[in-house]
C-alpha cells in the first residue's frame, strides 16, 4: 500500500541529472527533477497484480527423435506428468509413419502465479528411413497458431485477450551421437530458427560422456540409448570440444538459435545473454523418479554405478536449461515470439494477400 | 477460470513465480508512458495542480483569456523516480471556456482525442509496424476542473463532459477548493454527482474487482469530485516546509486530508489505478474507436450471407481502396498538368501571334518605305535626264554662238558654271 504522508524519501537523481530545459514548441521529452516523492513507483505493484490475475500462458513444443527422452525431459522441468510417456519398457513402441503433432494443455500454479502450459510433442520426427521434409508438419502447426492470432488480432470486435497459442520455445533434442550436427538437425534447425525461438540440447548426456571419454579421437555414432553409463556426466572441460564443435556448425550454417544476438536490447542484455550462448546446447539429462542422496530426496537417474543427480549442475546442466526457459527468460521468449516472429509471419501474410 | 483443463500439482519448486517479476523487469527496461489531459477554463488552476501532483516544476507560460478558439497544447516530461521512467505528457486546454460563444468549446479536444487513437491505429494496421517502441500518445485520464462556484455544473461541463466520456477517462475535479467552505463543499459535490448521473455522463470509477484495492477503491468513488488545492509555493509549518498557500486568516496546507481532496487524488490516479486507467483507454476507448472506424472504412467482420469475412478479403478491400485513391490522385494531378500545358501553350501561342502581327507591321511599313524611295529616285532620274537634255542644248547653242560673240564667253562661262552646280 502507499503512504498517505509525504515520505522524506532522499531522491536519487538520475545517472545523468537532466535540467529543466526551456519549452519551445517542437521539444523532445524534457526532464525533470522530482522535488519529493510522488508515487510513480507503485506502478509497478499494480502492474504485477494485474498479471497475477490475468494468468500466463506458456507454449513450448519438443522436437527429437523418439527414445532421446523428450517427455521425461518436459515432466522434470515442470515437475509434474505433464506428458504421458512415450512408452513403457518392454512395451513395443509404435513409431507414427508421420509426423504427428500432440498438443496437451495443463493449468499449473505456483505462488500465487497460474500458468496454462500446452507442450506439443512431436512422435515420429526423424524415426523414418526417409526424413525428408518431416519438418513440414512442424513448420505447418507453428504457422497456423500465428495464423489463428492474427485471424483473432484483424477482426473489427475482438477479444480483450486474444488466446494465445503460439509456440514460445521449441527446444530441439540432437542425439549424443557425437561432435557434430546431423544434417537432419542442420536442415531443421536452419528452417525452424527463423520462424521460432529454438533451443537446442544435448539429450541424454550421461551417454554422450562415456562416448567422450572412450573414443575421444574417434568420431564414432551412438547406436544404442542404454548403453551402460558411468555415474556421472563429464566435467565441463570435456564435453567442451562437442558443445564447441556444435557452435561452430551453428555459425557455419547461420542458424541463429535462442537466445539471438540480434535481439539483445541493450548491452546488459547483451552480456547475461553472452554468457548463455557460451554454453549452448546444454547437455541435458532428463528423470523423474526420486531417489534417496545422502538423506536427501533428488531427482535423479539410477545407473549401476550411482545415481545422477538431475538438478546438480555438477553431474549436467539441466539446471541451466531449466532457468533458462522458466526462471529467467520466459517473458523474454514470449515477447520475442511476439515482436519479432509473429510480426514477420504477418508481414509475409499481408503481403501476399495482396498480389492480385 | 481454468477454461476446462486440468490443474496439475506439482511436486517441486519450478520457479514459474518469478514471472511478474520477469515482466516488470522488461516493463522497466522499456519505461512507461502516462498522458494526462487538463480541461478547465483558463485560471481554473490545472498548472499549479499538475506541479504539485508530480511535485515538480513543469515550465509552463501562463495563458491570455483572449484567445479566439480553444488550443490543445501537448507537452511531454520525464520524470524518473527509482528505477521507474516514467513519460509524461500533459495536454493543457488553452482558451477554454473563455469564448463569447462557447458552441465549439470541445470540438477541438474531441478532434484531438480521437487524432491520438487514429496515429495509435494507423500504426498498428500497417503492414510493417512497430508497436514495441511507439510512442504512445493517447490520453489516459482525463482532469475536468469544475469551477469553485458552489452552485451546480455549467451547461459547458455538462456538454463537455458528455461528448467525451465515451472517449477518455474523465476525472471530475473541482478546482481551487479553498474557496468553498466545508458544509457547502458537501452540498456541492452532491449536486455534481447527481446532475452527471442524470444527464448519463459516464465518469471513470475506481475499479472494485481486485479485493487488495477493492475497499480503498470504492471509497475513493464515494468522494468524487476531488475538491483540490494546489500550491507552487512552500510555507514552513512546524519544522517541515510543505506546500501551502498563506492567506491573512490561515494557511491551506495541499498535503492536509483535512483541507483538501489533494492526497487523494495522487493516490488513485498515480499510486493505485494508473495501470488501470492505461489498460481502460487501450481495451476501451481505443476498441471503440477502432471498431467505428474500421466500419466506417467499410470493413466488416462477417459478410453478406454471415459468412466471416477472410483475411483476404478485408486486406484486399483496403489495398483496393488505397489503389483507387491512388488513381484518383494520379488523375487529378495528370489533369493539372494537362491544364498548366495547355495555358502555357495558350501563352506561347498568342506571345507567336504578336511577334507575327508586329513583323508583318514592319514589313508593310519596310514596304512603305521602300515605294517612297522608289518615288523620289525616279523623280530624281528624271531630273537628271531633264537637266542632261538642256545641258545638251546648251552645247549646242554654245558651240554655235562661240563662233559669233567670244567675249560673252566668260558671262556665260560663269552662267554655266552656275548653272551647272544647281
Amino acid at each position: 500500500g502507499s503512504s498517505l504522508e509525504p515520505e522524506e524519501h532522499s531522491m536519487e537523481p538520475p545517472a545523468a541529472p537532466e535540467e529543466e530545459l526551456p519549452l519551445t514548441e517542437a521539444s523532445g521529452p524534457a526532464g525533470c527533477q522530482l522535488f519529493g516523492y510522488v508515487g510513480i513507483e507503485a506502478v509497478l505493484d499494480q502492474m504485477k497484480i494485474k498479471t497475477m490475475k490475468m494468468g500466463f500462458e506458456f507454449n513450448i513444443m519438443v522436437v527429437g527423435q523418439s527414445g532421446l527422452g523428450k517427455s521425461t525431459m518436459v515432466n522434470t522441468l515442470f515437475k509434474s506428468k505433464v506428458s504421458r510417456k512415450a512408452s513403457q519398457p518392454g512395451q513395443e513402441e509404435r513409431i507414427p509413419k508421420t509426423v504427428q503433432l500432440q498438443s496437451v494443455t495443463h493449468v499449473i500454479e505456483e505462488k500465487g502465479v497460474k500458468m496454462k502450459l500446452t507442450v506439443t510433442d512431436t512422435p515420429g520426427f526423424g524415426d523414418q528411413i526417409n526424413n525428408e521434409n518431416c519438418w513440414d508438419p512442424i513448420i505447418k502447426y507453428i504457422n497456423e497458431q500465428y495464423e489463428r492470432y492474427l485471424r483473432e488480432e484483424i477482426l473489427i470486435t475482438r477479444k480483450r485477450k486474444i488466446p494465445d497459442t503460439r509456440v514460445h520455445g521449441c527446444v530441439y533434442f540432437v542425439p549424443p551421437t557425437g561432435h557434430w550436427l546431423r544434417p537432419l538437425d542442420l536442415e531443421f534447425m536452419r528452417r525452424l530458427s527463423k520462424i521460432v525461438n529454438v533451443v537446442p540440447v544435448i539429450a541424454k548426456a550421461d551417454t554422450l560422456t562415456l562416448e567422450e571419454r572412450a573414443e575421444f579421437k574417434q568420431r564414432v555414432r551412438a547406436s544404442s540409448r542404454e548403453a551402460p553409463g558411468v555415474p556421472r556426466v563429464l566435467p565441463r572441460p570435456q564435453l567442451k570440444p562437442c558443445i564447441l564443435q556444435i557452435q561452430a556448425d551453428l555459425k557455419t550454417h547461420a542458424i541463429s538459435v535462442y537466445p539471438q544476438e540480434d535481439f539483445d536490447l541493450d548491452p546488459d542484455d547483451r552480456a547475461l545473454n553472452d554468457r548463455i550462448r557460451e554454453k549452448i546446447p546444454f547437455a541435458v539429462v532428463g528423470a523423474d523418479q526420486e531417489h534417496q542422496v545422502n538423506g536427501k530426496r533428488v531427482l535423479g537417474r539410477k545407473t549401476k554405478w550411482g545415481i545422477i543427480e538431475v538438478e546438480n549442475p555438477a553431474h549436467c546442466e539441466f539446471p541451466l536449461l531449466r532457468d533458462l526457459l522458466i526462471r529467467s527468460h520466459l517473458q523474454d521468449l514470449k515477447d520475442i515470439t511476439h515482436n519479432v516472429h509473429y510480426e514477420s509471419y504477418r508481414v509475409r501474410r499481408l503481403n501476399e494477400s495482396n498480389r492480385p | 477460470q481454468n477454461d476446462g483443463y486440468r490443474t496439475l500439482s506439482l511436486s517441486g519448486h519450478v520457479g514459474f513465480g518469478s514471472l511478474p517479476d520477469q515482466l516488470v523487469k522488461k516493463s522497466i527496461k522499456q519505461g512507461f508512458c502516462f498522458n494526462i489531459l487538463c480541461i478547465g477554463e483558463t485560471g481554473s488552476g490545472k498548472s499549479t495542480l499538475i506541479n504539485s501532483l508530480f511535485n515538480t516544476t513543469f515550465d509552463d507560460p501562463v495563458s491570455s483569456h483572449f484567445l479566439p478558439r480553444v488550443q490543445l497544447r501537448a507537452q511531454t516530461y520525464e520524470l524518473q523516480e527509482g528505477n521507474v521512467l516514467l513519460k509524461l505528457t500533459i495536454v493543457n486546454t488553452v482558451g477554454f471556456g473563455d469564448q463569447i460563444n462557447k458552441e465549439d468549446s470541445y470540438q477541438p479536444i474531441v478532434d484531438y482525442i480521437d487524432a491520438q487513437f487514429e496515429a495509435y491505429l494507423q500504426e498498428e494496421l500497417k503492414i510493417r509496424r512497430s508497436l514495441f517502441s511507439y510512442h504512445d500518445t493517447r490520453i489516459h485520464v482525463c482532469l475536468y476542473f469544475i469551477s469553485p462556484t458552489g452552485h451546480s455544473l455549467k451547461t459547458l461541463d455538462l456538454l463537455a463532459m458528455k461528448s467525451l466520456d465515451s472517449k477518455v477517462n474523465i476525472i471530475p475535479v473541482i478546482g481551487k477548493a479553498d474557496s468553498i467552505s466545508k458544509t457547502e463543499l458537501q452540498k456541492f459535490k452532491n449536486k455534481i454527482m447527481s446532475e452527471l448521473v442524470s444527464n448519463g455522463v459516464q465518469i471513470y470509477q475506481f475499479p472494485t474487482d481486485d479485493e487488495t484495492i477493492s475497499k480503498i477503491n470504492s471509497t475513493m468513488n464515494g468522494h468524487l469530485p476531488f475538491a483540490v488545492v494546489g500550491s507552487t509555493e512552500e510555507v514552513r509549518i512546524g519544522n517541515k516546509m510543505v506546500r501551502a498557500r498563506q492567506y491573512p486568516w490561515g494557511i491551506v496546507q495541499v498535503e492536509n486530508e483535512n483541507h483538501c481532496d489533494f492526497v487523494k487524488l495522487r493516490e488513485m490516479l498515480i499510486c493505485t489505478n494508473m495501470e488501470d486507467l492505461r489498460e481502460q483507454t487501450h481495451a476501451r476507448h481505443y476498441e471503440l474507436y477502432r471498431r467505428c472506424r474500421l466500419e466506417e472504412m467499410g470493413f466488416r467482420d462477417v459478410g453478406p450471407e454471415n459468412k466471416p469475412v477472410s483475411l483476404q478479403e478485408t486486406y484486399q478491400a483496403k489495398r483496393h481502396e488505397f489503389y483507387l485513391e491512388l488513381q484518383r490522385k494520379e488523375e487529378e494531378i495528370r489533369q493539372q498538368f494537362v491544364q498548366r500545358v495547355r495555358e502555357k501553350e495558350a501563352i506561347l501561342k498568342e506571345a507567336e501571334q504578336k511577334v507575327h502581327t508586329k513583323y508583318e507591321q514592319h514589313m508593310l511599313m519596310l514596304q512603305e518605305v521602300k515605294m517612297k524611295l522608289e518615288k523620289k529616285r525616279k523623280v530624281l532620274e528624271d531630273e537628271i535626264a531633264m537637266f542632261i537634255e538642256k545641258k545638251a542644248n546648251v552645247e549646242v547653242l554654245q558651240s554655235q554662238a562661240s563662233v559669233s560673240t567670244p567675249p560673252v564667253s566668260v558671262k556665260k562661262d560663269k552662267d554655266r558654271k552656275k548653272y551647272v552646280r544647281c
